[in-house]
């Protein structure tokens, strides 16, 4: 059943009912229950759930009824209002550690959390110093979504999830012993806690309740609107589609300097972070494979070495192959440190920016809204004369009503692209600061782990050099 | 840049990295003092300087091409004469193939590059063309001085024409049939080989050349798998260096765009990836002469020594036939004389190669010894040169990224 679905096609209906989204609504239920395509509303109706999961299930091999009857039990509707006023002091999240140890069975993760001052903290589940929690893969889209459906239309940068990948995934799954499964093990575990921990340096995620129940709660209802091919991913897929196309035809009137600069700018940052990672990715790749050559020659040196008749000869290439494996070894780690320091952050800051010139397009979105409203307020004051003039009275009553409602949506247009534009200023300034803390680091730490591996060359060379000149 | 060109010019001008003069003989010295490179072919200026009394001047120069080098191999390996003495290995043939095409790749155009890296990366292509020229120079350099300073190859009459003559030898390139006969010379050379080795009257009653052949069969095999591996390691290290201009191309523009605080950090690591672009390239360069130049050499040195041990296999088999048909003519009582005679020839050949050989062999030895004991002294200092240059820069670039996050925690 799963093949034969089709997404739905892309006309003016779904443009509408987007739009007519409440701020603070949950995006799922709404559009679950307007959309009257075939497959999206097995969403809505709780007995098929499990069918819909089971079928098209790529994660995960156990198949467990999910346990809550809603849509997506966790997404509690938020007023952004309420989060706005930051009561938390930020030294506290700012020593929020975490680490996260995978499991066995590679899609399992082990979080530890240690909080510093728990005393300083007004939020009463960090009580304890420090806990652990198990999550699975899955359960950090799951927690992403939900932030995402939840703040980034009203301007807050959610930092982006690690990607799934599939082929990576299934060959972890098959059990296949190979370095490179432990590799990818390994690099998604450390994306996912470079993500958690950019989450909950967010003060205003820090005090969501998705993301607190995230970090504590023991057991976590299955997230089932992740997995790429369920009707969820496909109407994410269907949304990404749509805003492209919107933002294609929503001409802005920029009153406001600052954006226009700003977006400038995170545009030239975007390509120029793209083209560098690249290139790091590049330099990575090389420096294996001169980590591989390099081990490949030190055994044919030996080898040569045993073969060379003139005995201080045979001494001085079996140094050399000593030399060139302790060389091997350091090419591998600085190649592990170019990936998991500069590349890994260039790929992470890629896919932020990305989260960022998002936010932009939602706040043409919301002006797009409130521009519409007004369009539409015109209408009805027309009607309205027009009804006036052709003296009805029960249907210029309605009219009146239907005015008095759309001066209500006009205001709110209004004050909802005013606030959402003070949101993106402040968090785009949070972000400046984190992004040039994070690059500091990494520089610094990069810089370190050079100047290690060249120091031992040196060592290598200079104690076989001595070796060398006593004959 | 100029660090690398010194490695030609500042050694002894005699004698190239990878060989080196036994005799110490300077009465014919011969050197490659120019060369052109033209569109598929290298001209050499080959320059003699000489107190010997056959040549007409003491000092002259001739204008020589690849094929002329070839014949003059050639020769030698067909000359009986020389049937005892290890024949210098023939210079490879100039290639600068795949050089040019990424030279003109480049030149294409790619439209991604800044101006400055353009112009890094053409600097490095041309480097690398200056690289190959000089290198099939020293080969053929090379060629030439061994056959100079060897007591017996020196006299050779072609040797004389290929040096003084100064009009075109007429020598043309083998065509396609030549080429496919000494391909099948090749085989044949290489079945009797087989054959000769393995009759069992054939056994070595003299340890030294059966230590000699168990010992060479397994050098060259050895020494030709590290020539291999040292080329692809060497590439590695070029791909490494050529991997940093974009990288650093990219944060210098980064640097400049930026108007935050990490701008400066950024300009900093794009001058240190410029710094250590320079420094592994410079590695990645030494290695190239020293190890691979090296090995890849006593590959092809090697393989002559084979050939002598070949040459040699083969009198002793005509030795020991002709000792086995004296003794069928004495039974039949029939050409006794004759064979006596053939018998006679066969064993002084033989006698006369087992000599000269071993000699040969033991010279090749202290050749061998000598040139890798110079190359390894040589690469290690150039190897610990490099180091201390990436460590300071390293350093530096750690030590002002440290002061910079100092500087602006103060503000």
């Amino acid at each position: 059943m799963a093949a034969e679905r089709e997404p739905p096609p892309l006309g003016d209906a779904e443009q509408t009912d987007f739009r007519e989204l409440e701020d603070g609504e949950d995006l799922f239920i709404s559009t679950a229950s307007t959309l009257e395509v075939g497959f999206l509303s097995l969403y809505v109706d709780n007995v098929n759930r499990s069918e819909a999961t089971e079928e098209v299930s790529l994660d995960s091999p156990e198949r467990e009824p999910i346990l809550s009857d809603e849509p997506s039990p966790a997404i509690t509707p938020v007023t952004p209002t309420a989060l706005v006023t930051p009561r938390i002091d930020p030294v506290m999240f700012e020593r929020c550690k975490e680490e996260l140890e995978e499991e066995a069975n590679g899609d399992s993760f082990d979080i530890d959390i240690s909080v510093s001052d728990p005393e300083k903290t007004s939020l009463s589940i960090f009580n304890k110093k420090e806990f652990s929690v198990k999550r699975r893969f899955s359960d950090f889209l799951g927690l992403h979504s939900k932030l995402a459906s939840k703040y980034m239309h009203i301007g807050y940068i959610v930092p982006p999830a690690p990607e799934k990948s599939i082929v990576g995934m299934t060959k972890v799954k098959v059990g296949k012993e190979d370095p490179s499964s432990a590799e990818f093990v390994e690099k998604r575990r450390s994306a996912l806690e470079r993500y958690l921990e950019r989450t909950v340096k967010h003060p205003t995620l820090l005090q969501d309740p998705d993301v607190q129940q995230f970090l504590e709660s023991s057991e976590l209802p299955r997230a089932v609107s992740t997995q790429a091919l369920s009707g969820a991913g496909i109407l994410r897929m269907v949304n990404k589609a749509a805003d492209a196309v919107n933002k294609m035809t929503i001409k802005m009137n920029e009153s406001d300097a600052w954006f226009e600069e700003k977006q400038q700018q995170f545009e030239n940052l975007d390509q120029q972070l793209r083209k560098l990672h690249t290139s790091v990715e590049t330099l990575v790749c090389h420096r294996k494979e001169l980590s591989v050559n390099t081990a490949a020659f030190a055994k044919s040196a030996a080898m040569l070495g045993n073969s060379e008749d003139h005995t201080a000869l045979s001494r001085a290439l079996s140094q050399l192959a000593e030399v060139e494996e302790k060389i091997d070894q350091l090419h591998q780690e600085q190649a592990y440190a170019d990936f998991y320091l500069f590349s890994e952050l260039l790929s992470d800051y890629v896919r932020l920016i990305t989260a960022v010139k998002g936010v932009f397009d939602q706040r043409m979105k919301t002006w797009q809204k409130w521009q519409d409203a007004q369009a539409m307020l015109q209408k009805k004051l027309e009607a309205e004369a027009k009804l006036q003039y052709a003296n009805k009275p029960d249907k210029l009553q309605q009219a009146k009503d239907e005015i008095r409602e759309w001066e209500g949506k006009v205001q709110q247009g209004e004050t909802d692209f005013k606030q959402i534009s003070k949101t993106i200023r402040k968090e785009v300034g949070r972000f400046e600061k984190e992004r040039v803390k994070d690059f500091k680091a990494v520089i610094i730490k990069y810089l370190e782990s050079l100047v290690q591996t060249q120091q031992q060359v040196g060592l290598f060379f200079f104690l076989s050099f001595v070796k060398d000149s006593v004959e | 840049m100029d660090d690398s060109q010194d490695l030609f010019v500042g050694e002894d001008g005699r004698t190239r990295s990878v060989t080196v003069d036994l005799y110490n003989d300077s009465s014919l010295q011969v050197e490659i003092s120019d060369a052109v490179s033209e569109r598929d072919k290298v001209k050499f200026t080959v320059h003699t300087k000489t107190n010997l009394a056959h040549f007409k001047k003491t000092e002259f120069s001739v204008v020589r091409q690849h094929e002329e080098f070839i014949w003059l191999h050639d020769t030698y390996l067909e000359n009986e004469d020389y049937a005892g003495i290890i024949i210098p290995p023939a210079p490879p043939r100039p290639d600068f193939e795949a050089s040019r095409e990424k030279l003109q790749k480049l030149g294409e155009g790619d439209g991604s590059m800044t101006r400055e890296e353009f112009a890094k990366m053409k600097q490095e292509l041309e480097a690398e063309y200056l690289a190959i020229f000089k290198k099939t120079v020293a080969m053929h350099e090379v060629f030439l001085q061994r056959l100079a300073m060897h007591p017996i190859l020196r006299r050779d009459h072609n040797f004389y024409v290929f040096l003084e003559y100064d009009q075109d030898l007429s020598v043309r390139g083998k065509n396609k049939k030549e080429i496919f006969g000494g391909f099948l010379k090749n085989i044949v050379k290489s079945a009797d080989e087989a054959l000769i080795t393995s009759m069992s009257g054939l056994k070595e009653v003299d340890d030294f050349f059966d230590h000699e052949r168990t010992f060479l069969l397994e050098y060259h095999i050895r020494v030709k798998d590290s020539s291999l591996k040292a080329d692809r390691m060497t590439r590695s290290h070029k791909n490494v260096a050529e991997d940093y201009i974009p990288i650093s191309s990219a944060l210098n523009v980064l640097g400049t765009q930026e108007s935050s605080a990490i701008s400066r950090s950024f300009i900093k690591l794009a001058e240190l990836f410029e710094k250590l672009r320079k420094v592994e390239g410079r590695v990645a360069s030494d290695e190239d002469l020293k190890l691979s130049d090296l090995l890849r050499y006593y590959m092809r040195d090697s393989q002559a020594a084979k050939d002598l041990l070949y040459r040699r296999a083969r009198s002793l088999a005509d030795y020991e036939n002709a000792n086995k048909v004296l003794d069928k003519a004495r039974m039949k009582n029939k050409d006794v004389k004759q064979a006596e005679n053939h018998q006679l020839v066969c064993c002084q050949k033989f006698e006369k190669l087992s000599d000269s050989a071993k000699q040969e062999l033991i010279d090749f030895k202290v050749r061998r010894v000598a040139a890798f004991r110079k190359n390894l002294i040589e690469l290690t200092e150039l190897e610990l040169k490099h180091a201390k240059v990436r460590a300071k820069a390293t350093f530096c670039a750690r030590g002002s990224a440290h002061h910079t996050v100092l500087e602006n925690s103060k503000m």
